[in-house]
């Protein structure tokens, strides 16, 4: 009985909960000695492949990650979630600055293909840069159909149906498989990774590897020019009366005299 | 009544008035790198005079110790109107009797706490808390021994709940456990300046505790929202009760090695009589919460519990009261935890700062 075959990427972020500041050289945010931790929507995507294969609908979940050494300990806690194997693909922190979601996609597109994979699960996007490309850059290389914004994922004969968070409300697609999909919030609640599921972990393969195994160049095609806060919220200002309102409003020019 | 007046960010002292809500002082202080000393699940609502009046333990007691080592100074007003100023920001000032201790705990007995001044501790950059399941009283205990000398410096919070504590916000508040069911369950919290050293250390620690068997299972909280979800399960355990009617509580200290027995002994002897009788808190401070709940306020369960608590707890020399003071309910019981002496003094006291008792009167000192 073979089962599904499933792919997770996994991106490590700065925590969610952090207040993020902006480096001095006014070109990115600071990272070191911040706590990191499992982008959110991936974590949902590990679960829901856990699931999958808690369900006997998956026989094998391989999850991925590229980006420097302390990636590592993202994978390791996919492994302790449930994965099967992991595989690293170190981007030496000087490169990693310009690893974007297209040199992603394809780095993925190569492992979907080597492991041989009949889902690749995604979070819809990263909480750092917000860009929400990768998922459908990889099903656009792969010529594969793509199920995103995923709340509730059904196993069909050789398909899916994949509802999807949409702005006017649900959508529901049929995708036959091979499929991409990508995680939204309400997919799932990811389960905390055990004490004796963190031990059995250490046991499970991490293979590094490197994007020029893949064939793929970390070369980026823009530069930041820089980074910056917000403006700061000014104080808002009570008045007494309409009047005085109106006065304020024309005085700050939001209104014609 | 709610200014903060000045914090010196190298020494870390704070000083404000009395009617600053405890978590709008930690936000405060936290922008210049430090935290308040105490922590507690009321910070939202809780203002700093109270706390000091009441001495506030806490969750954090464990690691920064408690009002009587990080207050340095208070301003109270006497019974007679007279503003005592005991205002100091020094660490080390042994001119004269310690005045500043009697106020603080005191109940608003001895008069009202206008200002203070606070040493606060550090933020640490790197906290982590795991969740244990154990089987049985006695490996908490071990691990407690175990935790303090394998995380000493590190270790920040130690509290345990029983299997009737965590049920209570299962069943009631729809709250998920992160592990499977035990008889016990702990809460270690570490709180350092190196992060990967800190986590090494703890990793380390777990494991050692899962491969020797003491820990059955367990977790370790990976991020912020974790974190949040696991100190609920044990903050949220006196609202939790209130769900199931009307609910009996003690806050009592014993002597770790009898510490478990207190909750065995009052589950067989209230019986089904009561809806559940529950053991939980700061066992790293040696303070049990004791709980028993019924649908609505039992005249037989009430006397089933009291005076049999007071009285085991006055045989094994613990307090009737470690956090919550005596107050109206518990002054007639203080001389089960203090000798007649003690007492004898304590009333000569109040007689000098509120010599018409007219601040908190029946309250905290008892009759006779």
């Amino acid at each position: 009985m073979s089962g599904l075959r499933i792919l997770v990427g996994c991106k490590r972020v700065i925590d969610y909960a952090v207040k993020v500041r902006v480096r001095p050289d006014k070109l990115g945010v600071v990272t070191e000695g911040v706590k990191h931790s499992m982008n959110p929507f991936d974590e949902i995507a590990v679960e829901e492949a856990v699931r999958l294969k808690e369900k006997k609908l998956a026989s094998e979940i391989i999850v991925a990650s590229c980006g420097p050494q302390q990636n590592q300990e993202t994978l390791r806690t996919a492994l302790a979630m449930g994965a099967d194997k992991a595989i690293h693909v170190l981007v030496e922190d000087k490169d990693y600055s310009n690893l974007q979601p297209i040199h992603v996609s394809k780095l993925l597109a190569k492992i979907a293909a080597e492991e041989k994979v009949d889902i690749v699960l995604l979070g819809k996007q990263a909480i750092d840069d917000d860009c929400n490309q990768t998922g459908q850059m990889l099903a656009a290389i792969l010529d594969w159909p793509q199920g995103t914004f995923a709340s509730k994922v059904v196993k069909k004969d050789g398909s899916l149906d994949v509802t999807r968070e949409v702005d006017g409300g649900l959508e529901t697609i049929n995708i036959k498989l091979p499929a991409v999909i990508t995680t939204d919030l309400r997919l799932n609640e990811p389960r905390y990774a055990t004490l004796p599921n963190i031990m059995k972990a250490k046991k499970k393969p991490l293979t590094t590897k490197k994007p020029s195994d893949y064939g793929v160049e970390i070369k980026s095609s823009h530069q930041v020019l820089s980074v910056e806060d917000p403006p700061t919220r000014e104080a808002g200002q009570k008045v007494e009366s309409v009047d005085l309102l109106v006065a304020k409003l024309k005085e700050a020019g939001f209104m014609k005299s | 009544m709610n200014n903060i007046i000045s914090l010196d960010a190298l020494s870390g002292i704070l000083t404000c008035q009395a009617g600053c809500i405890l978590g709008n002082l930690n936000d405060h202080v936290s922008q210049h790198n430090l935290i308040m000393p105490l922590d507690l699940g009321a910070k939202g609502s809780c203002h700093i005079g109270g706390n000091l009046a009441t001495n506030a333990g806490g969750i954090r007691l464990l690691r920064y110790g408690s009002l009587h080592g990080s207050v340095l100074g208070l301003e109270a007003v006497l019974a007679n109107g007279e503003i005592l100023d005991c205002m100091s920001t020094l660490r080390k000032d042994n001119t004269g009797y310690d005045l500043k201790q009697l106020f603080i705990g005191s109940e608003g007995a001895l008069g009202i706490i206008t200002k203070a001044a606070i040493l606060c501790p550090q933020k640490s950059n790197t906290v982590n808390l795991a969740f244990l399941g154990l089987d049985s009283f006695n490996d908490v205990l071990d691990v407690f021994r175990d935790s303090k000398k394998h995380l000493s410096e590190i270790l920040s919070a130690f509290e345990f709940l029983d299997s009737e504590s965590l049920k209570v916000c299962t069943s009631n508040l729809q709250l998920a456990s992160p592990i499977a069911q035990h008889p016990f369950y702990i809460l270690i919290e570490t709180s350092g300046s190196n992060g990967t050293h800190d986590e090494e250390k703890l990793t380390q620690f777990l494991e050692t505790l899962m491969t020797v068997g003491k820990v059955k299972d367990g977790t370790v909280a990976v991020d912020d929202k974790q974190m949040q979800h696991i100190w609920g399960l044990r903050e949220r355990v006196a609202e939790a009760l209130l769900h199931d009617g009307y609910c009996y509580k003690y806050d009592v200290s014993l002597p770790l090695h009898d510490f478990y027995n207190l909750v065995l002994d009052m589950r067989s002897r209230v019986g089904h009589k009561a809806t559940r009788v529950v053991g939980y808190g700061h066992v790293g401070d040696g303070n049990l919460h004791l709980n028993i709940t019924s649908p609505s306020y039992d005249e037989e369960v009430a006397s089933l519990i009291e005076p049999f608590v007071y009285d085991w707890i006055a045989e094994r020399r613990g307090s009737i009261s470690a956090e919550h003071g005596l107050g109206f309910k518990k002054r007639h019981y203080i001389y089960h935890s203090k000798s007649r002496s003690a007492v004898a003094a304590m009333k000569a006291i109040k007689h000098l700062f509120d010599p018409n008792g007219i601040l908190n009167p029946y309250k905290t000192l008892p009759d006779d």
